[in-house]
């Protein structure tokens, strides 16, 4: 049976995209399996009695390094903002490429905490900061300084000892550009180096909060439970700054949802599952329940959202259980059109993502196609005809253009990148200043009017002939090439209308990430949670992949 | 030092500041991180054309022909560039293609040497004096070498190079007899087991 990809008039929607989910192939998840059998260690931990200093941590395998180097300092609690207007942070990260000397650690101490204020080097790979959970870091440290672990309950509702407020890398701020690195196998597949940082990170909140508890109370303090550090993660929160990131990089996008749903593609295609993977896919399924319930949120968009999601997902088990037997033919391709009938958009994602947990032969290949080599399909094919083009439109941009830009609900809203501290925003056109500074993120405005100017030109022109009058079309002129190659790199939606969640596109992104628990605190930034449940450093060597749902 | 991701972002956004489109914007980001990879002087040349193209005289150059002159004023080297770059197929048979007056003409050679990579063909363009020999987009050989600001450039000369050996027949026969002391002779049972050995020529 050949099952046909799925529609990217339906997927690349933005609703849909804002209903994913981590998967196997989400890259924390990938990161982990590239590098469990490298050695990790911890280097360096020169901190004083309060926790602040420098630390380094490392991950080796033969004459590769990688280290994390960590700075902890002091921060007036007036001082302490997760906002990207923030300058000064708990700690500070930057990945190192390699071993570094005591010249590299003084210069970077210098430059790291200033994060985006500081230079870096091409010898840095990603950079970081992070800010405490004060409530919960100060309770750990109290309990454990006395003597006891700290309250469960409490540690299940956060996550986490510290977020993290933002993550760079490819070049930023001086950092290592990509094309240094890129051919390294260890790190294909998208933001492995991020993922790195983040994971690292995680077990330095560990060993400071053990350290500080120490120094508090030497005869007494016990160190964290290592299966409380287990079920801890890192915060994050995420503004605007990710959504024009898939704008921008539309192959990339492509490859993600492509392996996605090429997985998806494949599953549905077995004739005959195996019990095993049967009762994977069912034991990952039912486990995974205490996720949501878990999901903590004020907003009341995604409370809606997760319980629409659990209300499917319980009758979805229901049906699993009492109604339907693997043993026919094609079963996950039936479940899957179940799902399109009877559940929402939500849960039939996250089943989707379910699916993929018995096929490591499936879905490990496609990991590694993940990356882009985006400068390959700059250049225009500007042989082409206006014609050609035209087809292209239709045929890929359909609904695209039936918008009618001419309504104000449906042009509302400008992207712009903000003078003082260069990260994109979102405003309305018709209220604030700025829109003459628009950014090239009206990308379904853009290609209607791209039609509508092919619609009056000569169809045997070339499109070099339809550039030389046409120049400030020229960006969409690209993206529509593009997309006639990969037909999930563009959003199907429009990204200036009034009805616009900026933060589906952000939860699209952070759902590749490995993401957990979204918790939109306005319809423009959310906090999530990375890694919890993972395997500590030292448990990397024989981890259950399916760590996830435990 | 500045990585090439920041070299293509603050381009490709000062261009769109100084009036070009998103799309020529970041053409101009692409070209300028090429010529700073090519150790050519890219930032400098662009930041002081962006700074100083309201008070030069420019004229867009839409349609690249045989001859090209802008006598009253000089060619946008962008512009004229972006159009080289876009109308390459139709050029390529041109042996030679003349400009008068491009200005910057530092910013029109990164489309050029892409427009080499797209034809498959070497290009030598000379501006003025100097000379740029720009091979399919890899690699820039040159005896201009100065980090310096070119200001304008009154005769441009592209020439799309055929794809020629550098060697005559005589050098490569001397090396390839040479590369034949890396064979073994073959005896005749050998001869007779090789691929396709009981087959006849005719079945």
């Amino acid at each position: 049976m050949n099952v046909p990809l799925r529609d990217p008039n339906v997927v690349m929607k933005l609703s849909r995209l804002g209903s994913f989910h981590q998967s196997k192939l989400s890259f924390l998840r990938s990161f982990l399996k590239e590098f469990k059998d490298w050695d990790y260690k911890r280097d360096l931990f020169d901190l004083n009695e309060n926790g602040y200093g420098t630390a380094v941590f490392s991950f080796k395998k033969k004459n590769r390094v990688y280290s994390l180097i960590c700075f902890a300092n002091e921060l007036d609690e007036n001082e302490r903002s997760d906002r990207v207007i923030a300058t000064k942070w708990d700690t500070a990260f930057t990945l190192f490429d390699g071993v570094p000397t005591k010249l590299d650690i003084d210069r970077l101490k210098n430059e790291v905490p200033k994060q985006e204020f500081g230079r870096l080097s091409y010898k840095e790979l990603t950079l970081s900061r992070a800010n405490k959970s004060i409530r919960i870091f100060n309770h750990v440290v109290e309990s454990l300084s006395n003597g006891v672990q700290p309250d469960k309950e409490l540690l299940a509702k956060v996550g986490y000892l510290y977020r993290t407020t933002a993550v760079y890398g490819s070049g930023k701020f001086g950092l290592a550009d990509r094309f240094r690195i890129k051919d390294r196998k260890e790190i294909y597949g998208p933001f492995r180096l991020e993922m790195m940082l983040v994971y690292l990170v995680r077990q330095f909140t560990f060993d400071q909060v053990n350290h500080v508890a120490k120094n508090r109370n030497p005869k007494k303090a016990v160190n964290l439970d290592p299966e409380i550090c287990k079920s801890l993660g890192i915060g994050n929160s995420t503004g605007l700054g990710m959504a024009p990131f898939i704008v921008n990089h539309p192959t990339l996008l492509n490859n993600w949802i492509y392996a996605r749903e090429v997985s998806l593609k494949k599953i549905r295609e077995i004739k005959n599952v195996a019990i095993t993977e049967s009762d994977l896919f069912k034991d990952c399924l039912k486990k995974s329940i205490k996720n949501i319930i878990s999901w903590n949120t004020e907003s009341e968009y995604q409370i809606k959202k997760i319980k629409s999601l659990l209300k499917d997902l319980n009758e979805f088990i229901l049906f699993l259980d009492n109604e339907f037997d693997f043993n026919q033919e094609y079963p996950f391709n039936n479940l899957y059109e179940y799902l399109e009938e009877q559940c929402g958009e939500e849960c039939v994602e996250y089943v989707v993502s379910m699916m993929m947990e018995p096929y490591d032969n499936i879905v490990a290949p496609l990991i590694k196609k993940m990356s882009s080599e985006e400068d390959k399909y700059f250049n225009i094919p500007t042989e082409r005809t206006v014609l050609e083009l035209k087809t292209i439109l239709e045929d890929k941009y359909s609904e695209i253009l039936n918008i009618d830009f001419k309504k104000k609900e449906n042009n509302l809203n400008f992207w712009f990148i903000s003078k003082n501290k260069e990260e994109p925003r979102l405003a309305n056109r018709f209220d604030e200043n700025g829109s003459d500074l628009e950014q090239p993120l009206a990308i379904a405005r853009d290609i209607k009017k791209l039609y509508e100017m092919l619609s009056v030109s000569k169809n045997s022109s070339t499109i070099a002939i339809f550039l030389s009058n046409n120049s400030d079309l020229r960006h969409v002129v690209r993206r529509a090439f593009i997309v006639e190659k990969f037909p999930y790199s563009e959003i199907q939606d429009n990204t200036i209308g009034k009805e616009i969640v900026p933060i589906d596109m952000l939860r699209l992104k952070l759902s590749f990430f490995g993401a957990l628990k979204f918790d939109p605190r306005s319809d423009k930034w959310l906090r999530i949670c990375m890694f919890q449940g993972a395997p500590l450093p030292g448990q990397l060597k024989n981890y259950d992949e399916h760590w996830v749902y435990n | 030092m500045k990585s090439l991701s920041e070299i293509d972002t603050i381009s490709k956004r000062s261009s769109r500041a100084a009036g070009y489109s998103w799309g020529i914007a970041e053409e101009i980001g692409k070209n300028i991180r090429l010529l700073e990879i090519f150790s050519l002087p890219g930032i400098k040349n662009l930041n002081d054309f962006l700074n100083k193209k309201k008070n030069i005289k420019l004229e867009n150059l839409n349609l690249i022909t045989k001859d090209n002159n802008a006598n009253n004023s000089e060619y946008c080297p962008v512009i004229a560039g972006v159009n080289f770059l876009d109308q390459i197929k139709s050029l390529e048979t041109l042996s030679e293609i003349k400009f008068k007056n491009i200005a910057y003409p530092m910013l029109f050679l990164p489309f050029v040497s892409r427009a080499s990579e797209i034809v498959g063909k070497r290009i030598l363009l000379k501006l003025d004096e100097k000379e740029f020999l720009l091979n399919f987009n890899n690699n820039i050989n040159s005896n201009f070498s100065k980090k310096e600001i070119i200001k304008t450039a009154e005769n441009v000369s592209i020439k799309i190079l055929d794809n020629e050996d550098s060697f005559n027949d005589n050098e490569w026969k001397e090396l390839y007899k040479l590369s034949e002391e890396t064979f073994v002779e073959e005896n005749e049972s050998l001869k007779q087991s090789a691929a396709g050995a009981g087959l006849t020529d005719n079945d």
